[in-house]
């Protein structure tokens, strides 16, 4: 990918923030960083579409160490979790034979799973040496009779929200627009709309507790991009009345350009608490501009919420007052509060390195003006921060979980990685459940306990928040 | 070319076997010479694992640096880390890009050498372990032997102290078999230097303190200045024999390698060398160990005997693990390993992944798998059991520090893998004879009356 085209995808239009100086999107700093590369952000945008096969052309270092890593669900075929990759060795990258075992890796892909299609990841070493891995695809499109998809998104290119990007882009270029949807089956005096959702990842299957309202309300899903999705349904996104970006801005480039192609006009949302999905709901009726809908979805809403305020209510007292540190990116960064709030918790802090100018204005909104925001989330910053603020919790990405548990914290994956899924009304009960049973656990006053024999230390950690 | 396409892989590269070896180190930082995901990748990896958090830093190098050259990343690296991390020792790894781009770390390791000298106290280790050759398990052999390079010259007539030995342990030794080591050395009254020590580091303990930029435990730089004191070396893993009879050149020093601590023979030849060495006895606690662990093979022979086994893995770890199956009458009958050649003409292994495991598995009838958290979709497709060893397990807690060798990690290792053929669900389908009902109904014959009248037919 040429440098100009990379310039380009990091200058969103469609970014509140992109009339200000940049103060995100800087150069990156050699033994002081943190985080994946482009390559990450595309496998981890496109792997979901599962009925599709999904080969990374490089290096072991690619593959082996990520696949299998995402809690992206499936209803469908397991394809993306099969760690496909053409394994580069040390001989085959001086001899120059990478092209050669790619087209071979497809070819056995093919004849094996017979996928809707195949993408193929160029990364670091190959993009290097110049392997060109879009004349293999078109070759072996044509020789294989299956799509076949190059997405380039070698490491080096840069950080994973660009990969992220370019992910989208692949599929604007190659995807989106080859393919008209299959009229929706009749139902009874209803009318079907069909809508797009951008960012949704189906993590620990959440998408499943909102699938069944939308299914409720008559509103088709026409691809989910991506997470429990199929290469069939991506391929129609074209034909969708609207499109909800739903995390982050990571796929906002998606978004716009459906609306600049297609006409399909768009709006960001989240799935996280009570409001901010009754509130999505109710933007797909408004953007749709179909009465019945608009009724059927209060109704809904009203008796949802009805519902799940009531099966949150034994929860609640426990959560009362609860002082929560939230360290996360984009979108979550200001639904999860909204979410917490709801379940009657104080967040003291939160984290904005991954967010927009956008997301930071509604965490004023919702945090007040006295919010604290954690520019650069170091372990360090945030255990003081915990400690200066009182938190009983801290609530961040999988990677941080030993920040917070070897300081003797409470602590709650929000990320990718999670094992639970928290969207929609029914995950609002699965989160309350899952603050309750970290920060209501017995082991934590024991684990702060200076040891016997032992006065209280001074040392953070051991002998630490005793009186918390 | 070998097989073009890679189906769920076994191997993971050399790069993340070198960081695993640097996490052994006290102090220390492995710095990756590449792009961000390749520190990204292999940090999620071993945090997954052991549950730990995982030091590990990168060059991040971007477009214009890899194809310009990304000598002032690492420079800009090896500073930030001087300054800011408190590493002592840092871990220079090249990442394939790095290494296909030919950068010569050593060069610019030699300028900052020469430029910031207010830092020489710091150690810095160039380690080459690209990620296009070999697999974890040489990636840290590679890493060990840059560590043992730091040695210096061997002084001649020092006084060597009889009570300690240096150990260097190769990657299939898990923190709870390091564990296990020193507690058997130390049966002996031998002082144990482990190199490295991921014993200490990552053995899932709760610290004192809360967070540290690098790693905590491990072996520190004090090892290299006492390494020739000791009276011995031993050497753990046929991983490591290339650093064994580097050492053996080096010095006058007794070099002992074994190529695995499982199973019985294996740590009978151990306990046998120790024996000899410091001229003593059995300790009545070691004699204990193996007496239970006698007993624990006569319990579990019945469970294990004529068992067929598929076992994937690092070369290391399917030697020992097949040694210790083949000394309980269990058959190796499908073993693959990720890269090189097994050095073993008895056990038939194959250099493929957990897809090759899976299909040579199901050809040969196993009725057990042994490997990572990854194969746990052809134990349920296959309906057959799973031992989890190797790298990444993590679906599992406690597995990563699961003690294999010795007499104790001989026994309990046997009592798991017994106690995954007594939880099978048994094969035999009830099979009720269509004709019985005819004897109830015609009358039964004397003999069977009887047997009615003991119960055993009470509801025929």
């Amino acid at each position: 990918m040429k440098r100009s085209e990379v310039a380009q995808l990091l200058d969103e239009p469609a970014c509140s923030h992109n009339t200000r100086d940049k103060v995100t999107c800087g150069r990156l700093q050699p033994g002081a960083t943190a985080g994946g590369c482009s390559f990450d952000g595309a496998q981890i945008t496109l792997f979901p579409i599962s009925d599709a096969a999904h080969i990374v052309h490089g290096s072991i270092a690619c593959a082996g160490s990520s696949w299998n890593g995402r809690g992206s669900l499936s209803s469908g075929p397991d394809w993306h979790r099969l760690g496909l990759t053409t394994d580069l060795s040390e001989q085959e990258i001086i001899m120059g034979k990478g092209e050669k075992k790619l087209l071979f890796a497809i070819k056995a892909t093919v004849e094996r799973w017979r996928p809707a299609a195949v993408f193929v990841y160029q990364t670091c070493i190959p993009a290097m040496i110049g392997d060109d891995v879009e004349a293999v695809c078109r070759s072996a499109t044509t020789a294989f009779g299956v799509p076949v998809i190059p997405v380039d998104a070698a490491g080096f290119y840069g950080t994973k929200n660009l990969g992220n990007r370019i992910a989208g882009e692949t599929i604007l270029k190659y995807v989106v627009g080859t393919r008209d949807p299959e009229p929706a089956p009749p139902r009874d005096g209803m009318r079907i709309h069909d809508i797009n959702l951008v960012g949704e990842f189906n993590v620990a299957g959440e998408f499943w507790h909102v699938a069944p309202l939308l299914d409720e309300l008559g509103l088709r899903p026409l691809a989910t991009l991506a997470g429990d999705t199929f290469f069939h349904e991506v391929q129609s996104m074209h034909r969708a009345e609207v499109t909800m970006l739903v995390c982050s801005k990571a796929l906002i480039n998606v978004a716009r350009k459906l609306e600049e192609r297609y006409g399909i006009p768009w709006f960001e949302g989240s799935f996280y608490g009570i409001g901010d999905t009754s509130h999505a709901l109710r933007s797909f009726a408004a953007r749709i501009g179909d009465l019945d809908l608009t009724a059927r979805t209060e109704a809904l809403i009203d008796r949802e919420e009805k519902r799940i305020k009531e099966s949150l209510r034994p929860w609640l007292s426990r959560l009362q007052g609860k002082r929560a540190l939230l360290y996360t990116g984009g979108v979550k960064s200001w639904s999860v509060i909204s979410a917490l709030q709801e379940l009657g918790m104080t967040v003291v802090a939160t984290g904005v390195k991954k967010s927009t100018m956008q997301d930071r204005e509604r965490i004023l909104e919702l945090m007040g003006e006295e919010a604290t925001l954690i520019e650069e989330g170091n372990p360090r910053v945030m255990l003081d921060l915990c400690r200066q603020k009182g938190a009983d919790i801290l609530i961040a990405g999988g990677r941080n979980m030993f920040t917070a548990l070897k300081a003797r914290l409470p602590f709650l994956d929000i990320n990718q990685e999670r094992e639970h899924a928290y969207a929609g009304y029914e995950g609002m009960l699965e989160l309350a459940r899952q603050l309750v049973i970290t920060m209501a656990s017995p082991i934590w006053e024991r684990v702060r306990r200076a040891p016997p024999g032992e006065d209280t230390h001074p040392i953070e950690g051991e002998g630490t928040w005793v009186n918390h | 070319m070998g097989k073009p396409l890679t189906v769920r892989p076994l191997k993971s590269s050399q790069t993340v076997g070198a960081v695993l070896a640097m996490q052994g180190m006290a102090n220390a930082m492995p710095l990756l010479h590449g792009s961000q995901g390749c520190s990204a990748f292999t940090k999620v990896l071993f945090v997954r694992h052991f549950r730990e958090p995982i030091p590990v830093q990168t060059t991040a190098m971007e477009q214009s640096s890899t194809i310009m050259g990304a000598d002032d990343n690492l420079m800009e690296a090896l500073v930030t880390l001087s300054a800011k991390s408190g590493a002592e020792i840092i871990g220079v790894i090249p990442t394939g890009l790095a290494a296909t781009q030919g950068s010569d770390i050593r060069r610019v390791i030699r300028g900052f050498r020469q430029e910031h000298p207010q830092w020489n106290e710091v150690s810095i280790i160039p380690i080459d372990a690209p990620d296009t050759t070999g697999s974890l398990e040489s990636g840290f052999a590679l890493a060990v032997a840059a560590m043992i390079e730091q040695l210096p010259t061997p002084k001649r007539a020092e006084g060597a102290s009889l009570a300690r030995v240096n150990v260097l342990v190769g990657s299939s030794l898990t923190p709870g078999d390091l564990e296990e080591l020193r507690d058997l050395l130390g049966a002996f009254t031998l002082e144990v230097a482990f190199l490295p020590d991921i014993s200490n580091a990552l053995d899932g303990h709760l610290g004192r303190e809360a967070h540290r930029a690098v790693t905590g435990g491990g072996t520190g730089k004090g090892f290299f200045d006492a390494f020739d004191k000791a009276m011995a070396t031993l050497v753990i893993g046929r991983s490591l024999f290339a650093v064994a009879d580097g050492l053996r050149k080096r010095s006058v020093m007794p070099v002992l390698s074994f190529e695995h601590l499982m199973g019985l023979d294996a740590t009978d030849e151990l306990v046998t060398q120790l024996c000899f060495m410091t001229r003593r006895a059995i300790p009545a606690r070691v004699d204990r160990w193996r007496r239970q662990m006698l007993d624990a093979m006569l319990d579990a022979h019945f469970h294990l005997g004529e068992k067929r086994v598929a076992l994937a893995g690092e070369r290391d770890l399917v030697a020992g693990f097949h040694d210790l199956l083949a000394e309980m009458g269990s058959h190796v009958v499908a073993a693959v390993i990720p890269h090189g050649v097994l050095h073993r003409p008895d056990i038939s292994a194959v250099v493929g992944d957990l897809d090759d495991l899976e299909t040579l598995a199901n050809r040969q009838g196993a009725e057990l798998l042994i490997g990572n958290s990854h194969l746990d979709s052809s134990a349920s497709k296959l309906g057959i059991p799973l031992h989890l060893a190797g790298y990444p397990i993590f679906d599992r807690l406690g597995e990563f520090r699961r003690c294999r060798i010795g007499y104790r990690g001989g026994r309990d290792t046997l009592f798991a893998l017994a106690n995954l053929m007594l939880a099978r669900p048994r094969r035999i389908v009830p099979y009720r004879s269509t004709l019985r009902a005819c004897f109830t109904h015609s009358g039964a014959m004397n003999h069977d009356a009887r047997l009615v009248s003991n119960g055993h037919f009470a509801h025929g």
